[in-house]
């Protein structure tokens, strides 16, 4: 048969174009103007890490507030705008563009194609989410808000009706944080309907969707669920906006609106957010744990169940957020059920990633020790998630350092764990160039520590009655000595970012050259040289089995005799 | 995991019991619905626990027994791409476990929630402001803010609490973790909860829901009283308001500035709802939502300039001259 020849190799020969003879004013506008997947899977990176820094920094001055009780660093008015921008950017600004990154980099090159399906549309998406940052941050200077010239939102990021009322918010700050969520939020549509258009109709030859690497069944998975939620969370800020200026009611309650129903519509988008955030992070661990186990993937088919089950179920579990809001018990019962078994499938995830590392021969390199990191974190948030969604528990921890500690869990601990994990793996695709491991490991073991510190503390402090959003607390509650933990954790963290930037620096210049697989991996990414020309592929990939590279470096005992 | 953690909040309070008033725990419940949460989390606490060790083992034991003797190993492990029977059995047992906890959980909810209210339980409405409580004891005829008073209750003869929640404002939340959970207060909106402390002594929380600016400083106090101090406490709060000749002049300042229109005090024309009820304003022992303690300098302080103890707090700095502050805080040390 003809297709039994893998045409990878070819690609192989194609050296990367010559770019040195640019002037610095050509290659910038070459950026700027890009429809080049990999060109904004890169920029949404660098944008993302560059918010990455802002978020964080708010994050450690609210540590420094928080050192000890009645502490004057920031004022009330500045804590409350730094907490709601933090919350805003890490999720808006962080975690979905740094995602989508990833995915527009990657999915291209893992099913063998030379660019999206709608390149301009990905520019122009990006774009978006790009000003709709930089909208939410213009707030600072130009939202001339309730506290005077030079305001930013400041109502959190659930921003809870009817504090976001004109009566309670008189000036524009709330007004950046709606248009911002909705300029960025058509940005991540419009991304969403690319990676599943990609998906569904740009994949190599003899690559059918059970052939698929998982990293790309999962972002086609996940982009699907943010076509569902970005929708009622853009309907709701629009709504927002009819109230405050042309006179609706819908959350308006001095006149007889609901504050229940923004509740309703925020965590509708809300809940499934957070797997349209962690699901990537799946795919990342997909990706790394069966390379650095040298070992396939552990049931496939399994894993691309459950990521499915996980979004359908995540769609029935939004009001496990409103179990103090004052519902009937069966509908506490309703939710508390629904959110149970979500833990199931996001069960099976774990069981088969242990599967997958069991009888391998790992390889603690970077990226590897990130995603144990990442599975040992998330299996600890899985079993808190579980502990919440038992409402009389939740009626107790809802809204304590208990769920900040959760989240950043699930957020921190899972995520970044495997954005990190992510940055080193494809970095030396990206660039030509490792990243140092010698600071990789500095990065990982600082991270690792500074996290447990912070983060373990702060479900202590929720036991203790800590309630979220303060900007101070009164010294007889006994929070101090875990607070000043918390925060020293904090710093820990930060001091593993910067070396993290030095590192991506550091490399671009001085790293050791990558070669095109520095990894000895499987996916089609691999097959083609680091940077990758713009093209891709010189000829297009035929492939025969989920592993293509693993076939031919082993052409003796080839995936393709074993899968069905 | 769950009990160390639970090992470890109890070793922490037990070190500090000279403190004035009892630490807030969720472990330390007082009152039903706290103490029915709290052994469905030593429950659950079980439950995950064991799932942690088992994962977790498995988890560092796959870490520690397969990890590469060498960076580079030129042979590849043998290949394995899955079990059905494995799978099918990593999704029975943890849909098993989810029965178990939600039947446990449920019985839980429907114990709190839907108790039959017993016919002698005391009635308050809590209602949220911006950043203070009002408590109305329409039974008792009593308006009072901030410092909630509530009788304690007996195992064989029970008086508990039922409190109607709503709010005048924005979204708040009444949280004291060792009498019950926490409750939202929203506007447009009634909620209901209820507790039966039974140990008498002072409870602490604070508002649960970012609500605004002071949203760390709306603190609970909860005073659970004895059946003479409670008889006593609602024999006070039936006096009519202060009419002390001696501070006259205070009397006159507190009616004639802007006071009047956001305060109340009974028996004098006074009778403003924006800001808590002063009739019998010496009665408590904090001011503002528990900001300061209440005492002459810090009342003198606090009228200067409320941002002293709140910074964003909705009552205004009034601008008043040392000696109209004299007189007002003389006029309020008297309102018993
Ligand atoms: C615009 C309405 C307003 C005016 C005018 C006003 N207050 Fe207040 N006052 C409030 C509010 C609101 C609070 C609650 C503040 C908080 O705890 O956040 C308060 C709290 C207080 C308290 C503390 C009550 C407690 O139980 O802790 C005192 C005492 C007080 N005001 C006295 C005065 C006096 C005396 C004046 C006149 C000089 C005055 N207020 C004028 C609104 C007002
Ligand atoms: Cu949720
Ligand atoms: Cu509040």
């Amino acid at each position: 048969m003809a297709d039994q020849v893998l045409t990878i190799p070819d690609s192989l020969s194609v050296s990367p174009p010559q770019i040195a003879d640019e002037t610095f004013l050509e290659r910038l506008h070459g950026w700027v103007v890009t429809v080049d997947h990999k060109k904004l899977g890169i920029l949404y990176v660098l944008y993302s890490v560059f918010f990455l820094f802002v978020a964080g920094a708010e994050a450690l001055c609210i540590r420094i507030q928080l050192l000890r009780a009645h502490n004057h660093f920031l004022s009330a008015a500045v804590f409350n705008r730094f907490f709601t921008m933090h919350g805003t950017t890490m999720v808006f600004l962080v975690g979905m563009p740094i995602l989508f990154g990833f995915a527009n980099y990657l999915i291209p090159l893992m099913i063998g194609a030379r660019d999206m399906a709608f390149p301009r549309l990905n520019a122009f998406s990006f774009w978006l989410t790009a000003f709709g940052g930089l909208l939410l941050y213009f707030s600072f200077i130009g939202g001339f808000g309730l506290y005077g010239v030079g305001s930013a939102p400041d109502v959190g990021w659930f921003a809870y009706a009817p504090l976001t009322a004109r009566a309670f918010s008189p000036g524009h700050s709330t007004d950046y944080w709606a248009l911002a969520l909705i300029v960025s939020g058509f940005g991540t549509l419009g991304t969403a309907i690319n990676i599943i258009a990609t998906v569904l109709s740009m994949r190599c030859r003899g690559m059918t969707l059970w052939r698929m690497p998982l990293f790309a069944w999962l972002m086609f998975v996940v982009s699907g669920l943010t076509l569902i939620t970005i929708t009622p969370l853009t309907a709701a800020q629009i709504m927002l906006l009819i109230d405050r200026y042309l006179g609706g009611h819908f959350f308006d309650t001095q006149a007889g609106g609901s504050a229940v129903v923004w509740m309703h519509f925020f965590w509708i988008f809300g809940h499934p957010e957070v797997y349209v955030l962690v699901m990537p992070a799946f795919a990342i661990a997909n990706e790394i744990i069966p390379v650095f186990s040298r070992k396939a993937i552990f049931g496939y088919p399994a894993m691309v169940a459950a990521s499915a089950a996980i979004a359908f179920v995540s769609l029935g579990v939004w009001a496990h957020h409103m179990f103090t809001v004052g519902m009937t018990s069966v509908s506490n019962a309703f939710f508390t059920l629904s959110t149970m078994l979500v833990g199931v499938p996001t069960g099976i995830k774990i069981f088969n990633w242990v599967a997958t590392m069991w009888g391998g021969r790992i390889r603690f390199a970077t990226p590897m020790l990130f995603c144990i990191g990442f599975l040992f974190q998330f299996l600890l948030a899985g079993l808190t998630g579980i502990m919440l969604s038992v409402s009389p528990l939740d009626w107790q921890l809802h809204n304590s350092y208990f769920v900040i500690a959760h989240f950043h869990y699930v957020l921190v601990g899972a995520i970044v764990f495997n954005i990190f994990a992510a940055i080193y793996y494809w970095y030396p695709k990206a660039t030509g160039r490792m990243l140092s491991e010698r600071l990789g490991k500095w990065h990982f073991w600082l991270f690792l520590i500074g996290f447990h510190i912070t983060f373990d503390t702060m479900h202590f402090l929720g036991f203790m009655g800590m309630p979220r959003s303060i900007y101070t607390f009164e010294p007889d509650r006994g929070w101090d000595r875990l607070n000043m933990i918390v925060s020293i954790g904090g710093f820990i963290q930060g001091v593993a970012v910067l070396i993290f930037a030095v590192n991506l620096v550091w490399s671009y210049y001085r790293g050791q050259p990558a070669g095109d697989d520095p990894w000895d991996a499987w996916t089609l990414e691999w097959a083609t040289a680091s940077p990758p020309p713009e093209y891709n592929f010189a000829t297009e990939p035929v492939v025969r089995s989920r592993r293509p590279l693993w076939d031919l470096k082993h052409p003796e005992d080839p995936d393709w005799r074993y899968e069905q | 995991m769950g009990i160390g953690f639970l090992l470890w909040t109890r070793a922490c309070f037990a070190a500090d019991t000279v403190r004035p008033s009892s630490p807030i725990n969720i472990f330390a419940p007082a009152s039903t619905p706290a103490s029915e949460i709290y052994h469905l989390t030593l429950f659950v606490f079980a439950i995950t626990g064991a799932m942690f060790v088992v994962v977790a083992g498995l988890l560092c034991f796959a870490v520690f027994r397969f990890r590469a003797r060498k960076l580079y190993e030129a042979s590849e492990p043998p290949q394995i791409y899955g079990s059905n029977q494995i799978e099918l059995a990593w999704t029975v047992i943890p849909v098993l476990t989810v029965v178990v906890l939600f039947l446990a959980t449920a019985r839980v909810i429907f114990a709190i929630q839907d108790a039959p209210k017993p016919p002698a339980a005391l009635d308050v409405t809590v209602i949220g402001h911006q950043f203070w409580w009002e408590y109305r004891y329409p039974s008792l005829g009593i308006v009072t803010a901030n410092e909630l008073h509530v009788p304690l209750s007996h195992l064989n003869h029970p008086t508990s609490t039922y409190l109607r929640l709503t709010s005048a404002d924005v979204d708040h939340s009444f949280w004291v973790p060792q009498l019950a959970g926490k409750t939202d207060l929203i506007p447009n909106r009634v909620n209901e909860m209820w507790i039966d402390p039974q140990r008498p002594g002072l409870y602490l929380g604070q508002c649960a829901q970012f609500c605004g600016v002071e949203h760390a400083k709306m603190l609970l106090r909860v005073y659970v009283d004895t059946p003479e101090q409670f008889t006593a406490w609602v024999k006070d709060q039936h006096r009519p308001g202060n009419q002390d000749p001696s501070v006259a002049a205070g009397r006159r300042v507190f009616e004639t500035q802007a006071c009047m229109n956001c305060h109340t005090v009974t028996g004098t024309a006074a009778t403003g709802r924006f800001g808590p009820d002063l009739t019998h304003f010496m009665s408590r022992s904090t001011l503002a939502a528990g900001a300061a303690v209440n005492n002459a300098a810090n009342i003198r302080e606090w009228l200067k300039s409320p941002d002293h103890f709140k910074q964003g707090s909705l009552m205004p700095a009034m601008q008043l001259s040392d000696q109209q502050l004299d007189e007002l805080v003389a006029y309020l040390s008297t309102l018993h």
